[in-house]
């Protein structure tokens, strides 16, 4: 992987990000480059992220500079400690403000405001700022002083509903998707505020709520809704391990030989199937009501039973070979052991790229699924300790003395 | 007012795994032109179909991931459509194609000598596995990439009888669009700065494996594996349900339970005034809470009191769920700073009063119906370059007329390239 030749290095980031939601877009940013300044507050030792300090733990080290999700999230950024409590500190805010491109936060709604920094002020003091406030419910409407969590947005979204086998509660995602999700979002924002920043001159203020976010990926269900009449809630719905948009079948996840073990087949169309036949015993799979589409998917309950009966024989990984081998699309459903030591393709895309955090040690960390030819992401260092980069913020960027930054930590301005 | 991506042109090869990062571009202003073989692109035939008719312009699905965009017609195998191809690029900043790797290549039409040709431009594959790994041949949909790639083995049931499931909607497509457009984009930022353009290469299998939160970081820090449990997170030791049936019979989401001094006696009060204080012996335990500053969460089943604490904010939330409806529990939760969700349908979001109240339910106006038809809204709100759905999907070659007409092709020269199944 070729050196990042820093393509947003002439972009600066004030960071009030934290958890995933915010963290994680400004992580994007950091890994092409950008200057990104995270900012905590040393009362609390950063704790408002509840990631600081949190499991999982490398070894059998505690403290705030350790957590695992943290680290994995801050990547490549700086990290200083400010106190907007204290005069002094909110005054070193605004001579921060006054040199970024960027201001980027995931506070509730309305916390800048309070904290005297809302949209106005911060305009008053670079008037091209691109400031963009990621929250659970946006700046308006009834909602908008409630608060939320990852698994709350995927509630409130649509995005638990739409996850589950039929009869049954729902499902929902095992972890945050809207946390990840939401971030992306939120640097896309950033990403297309600069570029019209770049045309123009201009900045502005980009308000974005997570649970819209959430809820736009839930289209052609919402269309059916509106356009049909149709609603999701209805008898036998979700069943999202199978595919009725596009139609396919069989399209499940089947049992495998072995303990929780499980593949996904999907057949897109006659010829898949016809493929997996040709693989899979007969005498089900030469049934004549399989071999057209109409004809499985009348019969998915019978299908899906035969092809169980096949799958729970046989090794999982062994199934899929077979039919990726066959032109079938099928995968293991991977364990994380499999897909990060044992998955040829994510080892030869550099997908989990070591650092070096100044607490931690070397630790491997979540990369990013894309390369530019020309101007490539990197991921070297690790995540800031605690108020890493004080000094070389504070005396590089702002100019101060040592003995003036050294007096502001004695008065736990920083 | 123009969106903040007003003067980028992007063409798009249309395909499952663009269409949602076209639609992303286009609906922020960008000049989006999608290019669909002449009987149309595949997923004109995926439903649902408004009234049910299964017809290529009634596709729900196509008209949701092709808004704001203008389409076209081109047969790419033909000698004179890859001819028009390349004046086509030739004409806008960003590719935008899915294709599987190598399919353009062998209709001589390759990515790096493009890239030659216009040293400016930006072209972005999204392929399963990436346009040169090992396994960039293997045939894959958004279920098998969910599934190797890492999220349906964290999502599913409690009962491990029951298969892992696949979140539903097509969302390794939307993982893979969300990072196509944040790399096209700082493509795009680079270059104008440079002059110069790039190869963008977007891996969905890789984007499925770092959208998967704490099963991938647990590994890598921990050598921990997750195991699924019903509504919530996947972890390495089993932790209490988070997920309540409602009095209504509909469900809830409790969130992350009371931690701080102020949140315990909230709780304490909504258990008092729902008259269920009687029913509750442990809230000593949450007049506890109000004594202790906070309860960190890495304290959790370290500190016995602490434990003990948290479990009992955990029992009164799911105690209080299951007396109210869904929509009411998570609205008097709310009010009160404890932050629930009711978990919603999608029909059910776009009818909420909030949601509603920000205008999140867009009108787009579809002239052939005579009607306009409710979307879904803005993911975000740019204050001065308005995100908007500036038209519904196209119909098939609706501004065949209109794009030809800019590489100077008249009428003629059209029906001509229409007869020859070329257009």
């Amino acid at each position: 992987m070729p050196a990042s030749s820093g393509a947003l290095s002439h972009v600066r980031v004030c960071d009030f990000t934290g958890q995933l939601a915010g963290a994680g877009a400004t992580k994007v940013l950091a890994a092409f480059g950008a200057q990104v300044i995270r900012i905590e507050d040393p009362v609390r030792q950063g704790r408002w992220d509840i990631l600081r300090g949190a499991p999982p733990f490398l070894d059998e080290r505690r403290g705030v500079d350790l957590g695992g999700g943290f680290n994995n999230h801050n990547t490549e950024k700086l990290g200083i400690t400010l106190n907007l409590r204290t005069e002094r500190g909110r005054e070193l805010l605004e001579r921060l403000v006054c040199i970024s491109d960027v201001v980027a936060e995931n506070f509730a709604s309305g916390v800048m405001e309070r904290l005297g920094f809302g949209y106005e002020r911060l305009r008053e003091l670079r008037p091209d700022v691109v400031y963009v406030s990621n929250s659970g419910f946006g700046a308006s409407g009834p909602y908008r002083s409630f608060k939320t969590w990852g698994p709350v947005v995927q509630a409130i979204s649509g995005l638990t509903f739409t996850s589950g086998l039929p009869e049954r509660e729902p499902a929902g995602w095992g972890y945050s998707y809207m946390d990840h999700t939401g971030a992306y979002v939120m640097a896309i924002a950033i990403l297309m505020a600069l570029y019209h920043r770049a045309r123009t001159g201009e900045g502005q203020w980009v308000d974005m709520a997570c649970t819209e976010a959430g809820a736009t990926l839930t289209g052609p269900a919402i269309l059916d809704w509106s356009v049909n009449g149709r609603p999701m809630r209805r008898p036998g719905m979700p069943h999202s391990n199978r595919s009725d948009w596009p139609p396919m079948a069989p399209h499940g996840i089947y049992p495998a030989l072995g303990d929780d073990s499980w593949i996904a087949i999907a057949c897109r169309d006659d010829a898949d199937w016809q493929a997996l036949a040709s693989v899979v015993d007969p005498p089900f799979a030469r049934e004549a009501r399989f071999a057209a589409l109409a004809g499985r998917l009348a019969a998915q309950d019978d299908l899906d039973a035969g092809v169980a009966r096949w799958t729970k024989e046989r090794e999982a990984a062994a199934t899929a070979r077979a039919l990726v081998a066959a032109g079938v699309p099928a995968a293991v459903v991977a364990r994380p052991e499999e897909r990060i030591e044992r998955d040829p393709n994510t080892a030869a895309w550099g997908l989990w790229p070591e650092v070096r955090q100044t607490a931690m040690g070397r630790v491997r960390v979540d990369g990013l699924p894309v390369h530019l030819s020309r101007t490539d992401w990197s991921i070297a260092r690790g995540a800031p300790s605690l108020g890493e980069h004080n000094d070389r913020v504070y005396g590089e960027l702002l100019g101060l003395a040592q003995s003036e930054i050294d007096a502001l930590r004695g008065k736990g301005v920083i | 007012m123009a969106g903040p991506l007003a003067g980028m042109r992007v063409l798009e090869l249309a395909h499952e795994r663009t269409a949602y990062a076209g639609k992303l571009l286009a609906d922020a202003g960008a000049d989006v032109r999608l290019v669909e073989p002449p009987g149309g692109c595949a997923q004109r035939r995926h439903a649902p179909f408004a009234g049910d008719r299964p017809d290529p312009e009634q596709s729900l699905s196509f008209w949701h991931y092709n808004t704001s965009k203008r389409g076209i017609t081109l047969e790419l195998a033909a000698p004179r459509g890859r001819e028009l191809a390349r004046e086509l690029i030739a004409r806008v900043d960003v590719v935008l194609e899915g294709e599987d790797p190598g399919r353009l290549e062998s209709l001589g039409l390759v990515a790096t000598d493009e890239l030659a040709r216009r040293r400016e431009l930006v072209w972005t594959s999204i392929t399963p596995f990436g346009r040169s790994a090992p396994r960039a041949d293997e045939p894959a949909t958004d279920l098998t990439l969910l599934a190797g790639g890492g999220p349906a083995w964290s999502c599913g049931y409690d009962d491990h009888s029951l298969p892992p499931v696949r979140g539903g909607g097509n969302q390794a497509y939307h993982m893979g669009g969300h990072y196509a457009v944040m790399a096209l984009l700082v493509a795009v930022l680079e270059r104008e700065r440079s002059g110069l353009g790039q190869l963008v290469d977007v891996n969905v299998h890789a984007a499925c494996n770092v959208t998967t939160e704490f099963a991938t970081y647990e590994w890598l820090v921990a050598r921990g594996t997750v195991q699924r449990q019903t509504g919530r997170h996947a972890t390495v030791a089993r932790s209490a349900p988070t997920q309540a049936r409602c009095a209504d019979g509909r469900y809830a989401n409790t969130g992350v339970p009371p931690r701080t001094s102020e949140e315990f006696g909230r709780l304490r009060q909504w258990v008092v005034d729902l008259g269920l204080a009687e029913e509750f012996p442990e809230i000593f335990l949450l007049e506890m809470g109000m004594q202790r500053p906070r309860i960190e969460l890495w304290r959790i089943g370290q500190d016995e009191e602490a434990t003990a604490i948290f479990a009992a904010g955990r029992d009164a939330i799911m105690l209080i769920a299951s007396r109210l409806p869904a929509a009411e529990f998570f609205r008097q939760a709310q009010e009160r700073g404890i932050p629930v969700g009711v978990i919603y349908s999608p029909e059910e979001v776009i009818d909420d009063p909030h949601f509603r109240a920000r205008g999140f339910p867009t009108e787009v106006d579809h002239p052939d119906l005579g009607r306009a038809v409710t979307y879904p809204g803005a993911p975000y709100r740019f204050l001065r370059t308005p995100w908007r759905i500036s038209r519904r999907a196209p119909r098939l070659g609706e501004h065949n007329a209109e794009i030809y007409g800019e590489l100077g092709l008249g009428a003629e020269q059209l029906s001509a390239l229409r007869d020859q199944r070329v257009i």
